[in-house]
């Protein structure tokens, strides 16, 4: 299937993420079955796909946030950096640390603003009062929240509103300074100026991070990925850069659901 | 919406349980506080009894009861919240170990608490101190191997463990997953996601719990007859090895072992009336605790 993988995906300095004979188990049920694919540095990738479709599992693979679900089973290889991050030598946690994930439904914690965003450097060791203060900042700054936010940075998250608390959840996830972000459908539950907004972060954050983000909206993927990936039922159909995708996709299961003729 | 027959029968039978309920406790409450309250004194809550236990007041039962109530939370209450965190947070869905626990907290809740007193006898003195004594003194004279204060509390922590895991799980699981996924995906580590997130939200809950916990350990007398209670003793527990008073069995003590039972009435009801506030303060303490980590939620 070389001809569906796109020529500057493949080229080894661009590769942030590989993922080798990847299965996912829940029980009985085999949800991600064999997946092979790169996952390319400062990018966007967006991966797409119906309902139970896999691609929230195969996320949740690539900072090993399955391990904290007791029935889930992985077999396969997914190399960060070309190391492999399910060898027994590996820490989860160290894994997270890398790979930040931000999820579908905002949650911040029900501490102060500040405290939210914090909560990542304290628990990483932290303890310099002016260092906390200032990746706090910067990591609000990342997330375009400062200026809405900088008066009141005491005041309790859950007083922002639905937009403003992912955009928190992306500072909080910012500020232990991760190589590559997760996006569970990060806007899924927001009116479209606040998914506006997300999505504009998106845009700004691939200068610096690697981005994978799960998305029902073909509207999102094409607006906001360089990459798209199309699972469907457990399995990796079609992938390569979002342009060809979305105009020229090789698959009929492809097109049939970009087109909106399922899913 | 009109109400059909059906719904007067129901409302009717609601309304008849709720004032019997309400007679009920109504009835209780003014015949304590009726014939308790006109003994309640300072010298009453703060004399030792006289030597024929209705005269005098009833300050070691007082004591004796708030030091014994101390020991049994320092000793049960951290034992019951580690097993709910293992429970919740740690043990598989799945896990043999985590079920068995479970069947055995639901069985230990279902004892009846006099058997709690036995196994106190069996188990803490007999076995566990008789064998201190063994190992540690030559002599024969038990020093340990004897009904005591430390006995008596660790049978009650044992007896009220139950209630605390039961309750600390229920506020464990109300803990939004989220935050917890959220502080995983953030690096921390189990250890730290239980410590910092998820015991903080759990506070109010697991604090509720312990106190109701503890309000009915202190009130039991069942498990203490044998292990430590005392009938009369005019002074004050100072080792841990002491016998003590306790105002639950001193109202036993008073209602059928002393000389002249009617003669003992109102010290008896005074005591009840002492024991009575000092649980309700205690679910007092529990309700408010509880109001106030609503209100924190929702702001």
């Amino acid at each position: 299937m070389s001809n569906l993988t796109d020529a500057a995906a493949e080229a080894p300095n661009d590769v942030k993420m590989e993922t080798r004979g990847v299965n996912v188990y829940y029980g009985d049920n085999h949800a991600i079955r064999n997946v092979d694919f790169d996952i390319t540095d400062r990018s966007v990738t967006a991966l797409i796909g119906p309902s139970g479709c896999g691609k929230s599992t195969y996320l949740r693979a690539l900072n090993r946030m399955n391990d904290t679900i007791y029935s889930c089973r992985f077999e396969g290889r997914i190399l960060l950096d070309g190391e492999n991050i399910y060898d027994r030598s590996v820490d989860p946690v160290e894994v997270r640390r890398r790979v930040g994930m931000v999820f579908q439904k905002s949650n911040p914690f029900p501490k102060s603003i500040f405290d939210n965003v914090a909560f990542g450097l304290r628990i990483g060791g932290e303890k310099d009062k002016d260092v906390i203060a200032e990746r706090v900042e910067e990591s609000l700054k990342g997330a375009a929240l400062w200026d809405e936010v900088k008066d009141r940075l005491q005041s309790s998250a859950l007083g922002l509103s639905g937009g403003q608390q992912q955009r928190l959840c992306i500072a909080r996830c910012l500020a232990v300074w991760p190589e590559v972000i997760l996006m569970d459908e990060p806007a899924s539950a927001l009116d479209p100026i606040a998914t506006a907004k997300i999505e504009e972060l998106i845009r700004e954050l691939r200068e610096n991070y690697t981005i994978v983000i799960v998305t029902h909206s073909m509207q999102q993927a094409a607006r906001v990925s360089d990459f798209t990936a199309f699972f469907y039922m457990g399995e990796l159909i079609e992938h390569g850069k979002t342009d060809n995708m979305f105009t020229r996709p090789s698959r009929k299961r492809t097109e049939e659901y970009i087109s909106g003729r399922f899913g | 919406m009109r109400y059909t027959s059906k719904d007067w029968l129901l409302a009717g039978l609601t309304g008849v349980s709720l004032a019997v309920i309400l007679l009920l406790l109504a009835v209780l409450l003014g015949q304590i506080v009726w014939h308790g309250a006109p003994v309640i004194s300072a010298e009453f809550l703060s004399q030792s009894p006289g030597a024929d236990m209705v005269s005098g007041g009833i300050w070691p039962a007082i004591y004796g009861t708030v030091f014994m109530t101390l020991l049994m939370t320092i000793a049960g209450v951290p034992v019951g919240i580690a097993t709910a965190i293992y429970l919740t947070e740690y043990a598989s869905p799945r896990s043999r170990i985590a079920k068995i626990v479970r069947i055995a907290v639901n069985n230990l809740a279902g004892v009846p608490s006099i058997v709690f007193g036995l196994f106190g006898l069996g188990f803490f003195i007999i076995f566990v101190g008789g064998s201190m004594d063994a190992l540690l003194y030559d002599d024969t004279t038990p020093v340990w191997g004897k009904p005591s204060i430390l006995w008596a509390s660790l049978t009650l922590a044992v007896l009220t463990l139950p209630v605390v895991i039961v309750t600390t799980e229920e506020a464990l699981r109300t803990v939004p997953q989220e935050f917890r996924d959220a502080s995983l995906a953030l690096g921390a580590t189990r250890f730290q996601t239980v410590y910092k997130i998820v015991l903080p939200n759990a506070r109010g809950g697991i604090l509720t719990g312990v106190i109701l916990a503890v309000s009915r350990g202190a009130g039991e007398v069942a498990p203490i007859i044998f292990c430590g209670a005392a009938n009369f003793l005019p002074y004050l527990p100072t080792d841990l090895r002491d016998m003590f008073m306790h105002l639950g069995y001193h109202v036993y003590a008073l209602a059928t072992q002393s000389p002249n039972v009617d003669a003992a009435r109102p010290t008896l009801f005074g005591t009840v009336l002492v024991l009575l506030v000092l649980t309700f303060s205690l679910n007092l303490l529990a309700v408010i605790i509880r109001a106030r980590s609503r209100a924190s939620l929702r702001s």
